[in-house]
């Protein structure tokens, strides 16, 4: 996390981690103040990056501002280490840092994600970074920002639950797939980035420090270490994750999260995990269980 | 049945934007269970008065004393701003001219209704749902629009939607801004109707301000009538209406015939 720009072997004409210095030092001292109030929204100078809003600004400037030579950086998109823009967002910390990069979640330092949270559970000292759409989970049903950060201030979290009543009303079940709300430290309702609800109880007590960055609407917020985070929910309704009939068609997986991947016009379609490291990593261990029973 | 206990105080409420005075030095009480109107025309300071009454527009000078928990009287403007928002969504209700000003869009009727009982703290789904039904077939609208949103209903019937949600928490006193504005005749007679039933039924302490003196008269115990941000007369509505003694209330029913 130190940067340490005489050592780098990066891109000439641009300052390490693309972003200037100064910007850097803003970011960190939002990052910190997100840190000490959990789930808060802090506001932030978001910086223009290159690449469009909504493709994860908010998240590269996080990443920049804490990414040094030492770091191993690791991007997802949709829980998929190969999707463009994972791809791309990788490659460029690596042409801009000097960074390794990786696929593999036990070995990053930084993940950067959108949409997902690897199935491999992180451990102390890693940082997850989450890109963010839509920050604050009032929004939806509240437009003035001056009416929201009063109802934040003054925990007034009526509309959360006002939205969990119409899914419930409307559709009969918990309609929000992804971004479900939660508390945060017993305190500030925040939005978990749109990852699916399959994900938020990983968010809770988790070793690893969590922050969402949100560039278009330049704000940060952030989960330090080992703190609560729990689903609303209505009483009589209780929290409910996606469930799949079935297991992965590649590794098996009956716990993790799935994709439905249409393969051909007629119809056909199978489900595999969304998080492909995850998926590559257990049947590699799979066929090696398999080599090494073929040998006895 | 009118209580003896006042429940609502305005002592000398000036309201001024700069150097405009739109309510000067108004003083007013109201009761538990009591209907108060105030009618005038269009610039009077109506509005103004019922917005620095229901704690949104601090007055340039005067005190608005309220009965917070049933506490006794309190300044409404000495509370913290998280008391006076509790106060304002938990004891009060607001019925807007325009129901979209009442309403939120995107929100179901449903919704719009059970979510004064949220800010109350209910949590559970299924009382809050029977509420949202129980409170449709009240306002008579048909419970199997209960999912719909707003956009989907008539003026007149979203009118009735934000006099539910604005009852449904069982609020101790409701501001009413030309609850019936907006809507033709026909529509009118029937919302005066319900809500004059509701009125009476739930014992409401309701301070209702309107230009329509219909509207006073269905609805009102008493009666101020404002010219210019000044009350010029009040007294027992059927008074008020069936001899005015000032000349301009003489007007204002005689226009109205």
């Amino acid at each position: 996390m130190n940067a340490q720009p005489a050592a780098a072997p990066t891109l000439v004409g641009y300052n390490y981690a693309y972003l200037d210095e100064q910007t850097k030092r803003m970011i960190r001292r939002t990052m910190l103040k997100a840190i000490a109030i959990p789930g808060y929204q802090v506001p932030f100078g978001s910086r223009e990056m290159p690449i469009p809003y909504g493709w994860g600004t908010g998240g590269i400037q996080l990443t920049a501002s804490l990414i040094g030579n030492d770091d191993v950086f690791k991007c997802i998109d949709q829980g998929a280490d190969d999707t463009t823009n994972a791809v791309s967002i990788r490659a460029f910390f690596a042409k801009v840092a000097g960074v390794a990069t990786t696929e593999d979640t036990e070995a990053a330092t930084i993940i950067q994600s959108r949409h997902r949270k690897p199935e491999h559970a992180l451990r102390e000292g890693q940082i997850m970074i989450y890109q963010v759409p839509q920050p604050d989970p009032l929004r939806r049903y509240e437009a003035r920002e001056t009416e929201t950060r009063a109802m934040h201030a003054y925990r007034e979290y009526a509309l959360p639950y006002v939205g969990l009543y119409e899914s419930y009303a409307r559709l009969g079940r918990q309609a929000s797939g992804a971004g479900h709300p939660v508390l945060t430290n017993d305190r500030y309702v925040m939005t978990p980035s749109p990852i699916p609800s399959f994900d938020n109880p990983k968010l809770d007590n988790c070793p690893a420090l969590q922050l969402f960055g949100a560039g278009r609407e330049k704000r940060i917020y952030a989960v330090p270490p080992y703190t609560s985070v729990v689903s609303l929910h209505l009483d009589g309704k209780p929290f409910e994750t996606q469930r799949w009939g079935g297991a992965c068609e590649l590794c098996g997986s009956t716990e993790s999260y799935l994709d439905e991947v249409v393969t051909d016009d007629e119809g056909g379609r199978m489900y595999v995990c969304s998080d492909t490291h995850f998926c590559a990593k257990r049947r590699e261990a799979g066929e090696a269980a398999l080599a090494g029973g073929q040998d006895q | 049945m009118i209580g003896n206990e006042i429940l609502l105080e305005a002592r000398g409420v000036t309201v001024r934007y700069g150097l405009t005075v739109a309510c000067d030095n108004v003083s007013l009480d109201l009761r538990a269970g009591e209907v108060l109107g105030i009618v005038g025309e269009s610039g009077s300071g109506k509005t103004s008065l019922l917005t620095s009454l229901s704690g949104r527009l601090r007055p340039a000078s005067g005190e608005v004393l309220f009965d917070v928990g049933g506490q006794g009287l309190t300044d409404v403007y000495g509370l913290s701003e998280p008391e006076r928002r509790r106060v304002r969504r938990e004891e009060w209700g607001f019925v807007h001219q325009n129901p979209r000003d009442g309403l939120r869009l995107r929100i179901s009727a449903g919704g719009n209704i059970v979510e004064p009982l949220l800010m109350c703290g209910e949590r559970h789904y299924d009382t809050m749902r029977g509420e949202a039904l129980e409170w449709l077939s009240r306002v008579e609208l048909d419970v199997a629009r209960v999912d719909q949103r707003p956009s989907q209903f008539s003026g007149g019937m979203q009118q009735r939607v934000q006099i539910a949600r604005a009852l449904a928490h069982q609020p101790r006193l409701v501001f009413m801004d030309e609850p019936t504005g907006g809507l033709d005749v026909s529509v009118q007679a029937r919302l005066l109707d319900l809500l004059r039933g509701l009125v009476r039924e739930l014992g409401l302490a309701v301070m209702v301000v309107t230009h329509d003196l219909a509207v006073a008269r269905l609805l009102a115990d008493r009666l101020m009538v404002m010219k210019n941000g000044r009350v010029v007369e009040a007294g027992l509505t059927d008074q008020v209406l069936d001899d005015p003694q000032d000349a301009y209330t003489q007007l204002l029913v005689s226009a109205a015939m």
